[in-house]
């Protein structure tokens, strides 16, 4: 039962266990600019991540290898996190005390620009509230899902993974 | 009952004109385009028929024309694949009574009838695998015949909105439904291909040199295909699991939740239960949640999410429990769904007593595996083998896609259980090996085919190939 992997007994993974699959990106990287976090720990058959990067950033010795993006070449595109057909890739950066976290949002409604959201970590449980700051809409999104970033306190940053848009 | 909104699909656009059926003589709005069940269903009837011995209510089950659960009498005709049958106006629709009756003024149609359609390749099943064996079978110079029972092209991709993983190369990022249109407009704009819906692949024969293929079109016209070569690309058929009350109406496969949500539109229900935490049961209930529908709970009786991660994080993360190690004990109500009893079970797959839990649902959703569509294979005569790694009995087969019987070929499903970016590449093996087999394509085209092999490899490389690779050492000959 131990060599089972938490993560796929549960079906979602810790911030620790993410730490052991990838590096993830250190503070100052974090706040230069957005950064692109693969949460894909499993060997599958896929590429579009790999193919899209226009700076080469995303590495993967072959299609069934774990993608690990090079922090240092990634320059925050978000094209990745479009693509992703597992909705895998998130985007983070640091801004003063927030956080900034991009996320692909396949669901109706779409957000707003400037609205307020319930922010939902990787279980679902709501833990805050957050603004929306950009939306790109399924049409411009290369991978015909819509992406939005989200600021929400800097503490979330590495828990909220999806938002329920609440509207009377 | 019928979506409206949806963030990937457009039904407004997609529905047809509005008419009128009628079940048990009551009248069901209905949308030119969609199948019998699917009316019946949007209007909120669940109940198809009573079983003939204890008079059980039975419903939907595959959506897709692969069981009988669906069978209904219309126009008078009895034994009619609801499922796949298209509403047309003031349609009369009744449930079955015991042993139903052919009236005595429908003659069956007579053998000297038959239409006789003749081209160099039969395809059987317009899927993923049938589609690019088409595309790449005329592209070699062949001329196609293509034919599927339901009344569009596209197979399961039809009801795939989730994006496809793989390379780019292969419609990786690219939503099942966007392949399904692709690939259907690839094969309408080759002229020395011709397509017959509706059309469903009774009998498979050898006639001397020629392969037979008797069907039936629209439940009712006897066609005959003849070509120098088959390739069968029937898909596959959803499994079912042993338990208390597993015929309700609500208990569907996965599939056939997709096919009603997806495909067209209507809402499956309420509340849902899902079985099974493969890739079907975890993409399932994001397209339920995407459709505005509750999932209350995925069970899996392994100890292990049996799915890509990525899938179950999806669900996850918009609150979704998984439990594994656990199972289905009893579906509850009187004619429908109306409670899931599920319990944890022990390392020996026993329910352990005290752990119950009940979920208020009016759907499950069975997604525990699907078993390969071969019946024209093993009537034809096909050696045929057991091989759990592929999802049950297959035919043997060559790297070329070819049967244990010259100028028959397979792809996709039915040559074992995979997915549908396999299926692609096993369509255009087959296709293009039945070209160069009947002389009509150059030797260049075994270029084509080395590259799918190379691409097949790596697709199956990873751990997730482990297993299809395996059943594939058991089934491939050469």
């Amino acid at each position: 039962m131990s060599e089972i992997p938490h993560y796929l007994r549960e079906g979602f993974i810790t911030v620790e266990e993410l730490r052991q699959v990838i590096e993830l990106p250190s503070e100052e990287r974090l706040r230069r600019r957005p950064v692109a976090i693969p949460e894909c720990p499993q060997e599958i058959p896929c590429t579009p991540c790999k193919e899209i990067c226009p700076t080469n950033a995303v590495l993967m010795e072959n299609p069934n290898a774990i993608p690990i993006v090079d922090y240092e070449k990634c320059i925050g595109c978000s094209l990745c996190v479009q693509i992703c057909p597992g909705l895998a890739f998130f985007m983070v950066h640091y801004v003063g005390d927030k956080a900034r976290v991009t996320m692909p949002h396949e669901l109706l409604p779409v957000p707003k620009v400037g609205e307020e959201v319930v922010l939902l970590n990787r279980v679902g449980e709501e833990v805050g509230k957050g603004k929306v700051i950009t939306v790109v809409p399924r049409e411009k999104s290369k991978g015909d899902t819509p992406i939005i970033t989200v600021e929400m306190p800097i503490e979330l940053a590495w828990d909220v993974r999806a938002v329920r848009v609440v509207r009377e | 009952m019928r979506l409206t909104e949806h963030p990937v699909l457009d039904f407004q656009k997609k529905r047809g004109r509005k008419i009128t059926i009628y079940f048990e003589g009551q009248p069901v709005e209905a949308y030119e385009g969609e199948t019998i069940v699917m009316a019946l269903h949007a209007a909120g009837i669940r109940v198809l028929g009573y079983s003939v011995h204890k008079h059980r209510p039975r419903g939907l089950f595959c959506a897709i024309g692969k069981c009988s659960s669906c069978l209904m009498t219309v126009n008078g005709i009895p034994n009619v694949r609801t499922c796949i049958t298209l509403v047309e106006e003031g349609m009369d629709i009744r449930m079955q009574q015991e042993k139903p009756i052919l009236p005595k003024n429908a003659k069956p149609p007579e053998w000297r009838e038959a239409e006789k359609v003749s081209g160099d390749i039969v395809i059987i099943g317009g899927g993923p695998a049938g589609l690019m064996a088409a595309i790449n079978a005329a592209d070699a110079g062949a001329k196609v015949i293509l034919l599927d029972e339901n009344p569009m092209l596209g197979g399961q991709l039809v009801k795939q909105t989730h994006k496809f993983f793989g390379k780019r190369e292969q419609f990786a990022g690219v939503r099942g439904i966007k392949i399904a249109e692709i690939l259907e407009e690839e094969v309408r704009k080759r002229e020395n291909i011709e397509i017959f819906l509706e059309t469903s692949a009774i009998m498979l024969l050898q006639d001397g040199d020629e392969k037979l293929v008797v069907g039936v079109r629209k439940n009712k016209e006897l066609v005959e295909f003849r070509g120098k070569a088959v390739i069968v690309a029937t898909g596959a058929m959803e499994k079912m699991i042993p338990f208390e009350g597993n015929d309700l109406p609500g208990v569907y496969g996965a599939g056939a939740i997709q096919t009603l949500m997806n495909t067209y539109g209507v809402k499956p229900g309420d509340r849902v239960l899902i079985v099974g935490a493969g890739n079907v049961g975890l993409i399932l209930a994001y397209q339920l949640i995407q459709a505005g529908v509750e999932v209350r709970a995925i069970v899996e009786a392994m100890p292990k999410i049996g799915g890509y991660f990525v899938h179950a994080a999806k669900v996850r993360r918009l609150g979704v429990p998984i439990l594994t190690r656990h199972t289905i004990l009893r579906a509850e109500g009187k004619e429908k769904v109306e409670r899931a009893v599920v319990a944890q079970i022990d390392e020996r797959w026993r329910p352990i007593p005290g752990t119950e839990k009940v979920f208020d649902v009016d759907v499950i959703a069975l997604a525990v595996g699907l078993r390969p569509s071969i019946e024209l294979l093993h009537q034809v005569g096909c050696q045929i083998k057991y091989v759990p790694e592929l999802g049950g009995h297959v035919v043997i087969r060559d790297s070329r896609m070819e049967t244990t019987i010259r100028g028959i070929f397979v792809a996709g499903d039915s040559a074992g259980i995979e997915e549908a970016t396999t299926a692609m590449l096993e369509g255009k093996i087959a296709g293009i090996a039945a070209a160069l087999e009947i002389s009509s394509a150059s030797p260049e085209w075994l270029k084509e085919i080395e590259k799918a092999q190379k691409e097949l490899d790596e697709f199956r490389a990873g751990p997730f190939g482990r297993k299809v690779l395996e059943g594939i050492k058991k089934v491939v000959v050469e």
